[in-house]
């Protein structure tokens, strides 16, 4: 019966490495350090998912104590919140640096988004110092 | 039950390939993210030779690894960005 778990937890090994193969693959083959950022942190943290799990089942399955499997999950729990963490502050160190997009790219929504937020922004000033200068006016009136 | 250097293999093949990106990429947001991608796999090796060996105290290697990577990238990162 326990043996099941050894042959799953090999199973989730093998699929995991797949995905690593995936990532590497999309980190080279990717023509923009953008597609090989989604493509490589999408890919190897499924992969590193199954096989912390995999290995986790595995030791269970070999007669090893119950704590692997919680240990593991700790690991790719840790790793499953974190990894994109780090690609998000990667990708936007690349683009305040500057770095273009590929030339066959066509959506560029965080542009979309700071031009948005700049009209915003000179619409708030603008009604702000029309306030301002209403409210000098009537200061003004007052006095008088 | 298959051998455990079948899995180590496979995922050393993944970490050379992906040392192809740290050599060739064009700027350094290239290498970083291939570095990050290296990590990641080696933390997914250093579990497997921690079932390897039989101990669970390397486990805990793996994870303070982890640990130790994400806070190197995200160091690196806001260096690149221009913050420290």
């Amino acid at each position: 019966m326990i043996e099941v778990l050894s042959w799953i937890g090999q199973a989730l090994i093998l699929i995991g490495t797949f995905f690593y193969f995936l990532s590497t693959l999309g980190l080279i083959r990717m023509p923009d350090v953008y597609n090989r950022m989604q493509t490589s942190t999408k890919s190897a943290t499924l992969g590193s998912l199954g096989v912390i799990i995999g290995v986790g089942l595995w030791a269970v399955g070999k007669g090893y104590s119950v704590s692997w499997i919680s240990m593991t999950i700790i690991i790719a729990a840790f790793i499953l919140l974190t990894n994109p963490i780090s690609a998000h502050v990667l990708i936007k160190a690349a683009y305040e640096k500057g770095i273009p997009l590929w030339h066959g790219s066509v959506v560029d929504k965080y542009r979309e988004f700071l031009e948005r937020e700049e009209k915003e922004r000179d619409a708030e000033t603008q009604a702000a110092s029309q306030a301002g200068t209403q409210g000098e006016n009537d200061a003004g009136e007052v006095r008088t | 039950m298959t051998p455990m250097y079948v899995y180590l293999l496979l995922i050393g093949i993944a970490v050379v390939l992906s040392m192809y990106r740290v050599f060739r990429g064009p700027t350094a947001v290239d290498r970083l993210v291939a570095v990050d991608i290296m990590t990641t796999l080696t933390v997914g090796m250093m579990v497997l030779y921690a079932l390897y060996y039989g101990r669970m105290i390397y486990l805990s290697v793996a994870l303070v690894y982890a640990v130790l990577a994400f806070a190197g990238v995200i160091a690196f990162a806001r260096y690149l960005e221009g913050g420290i």
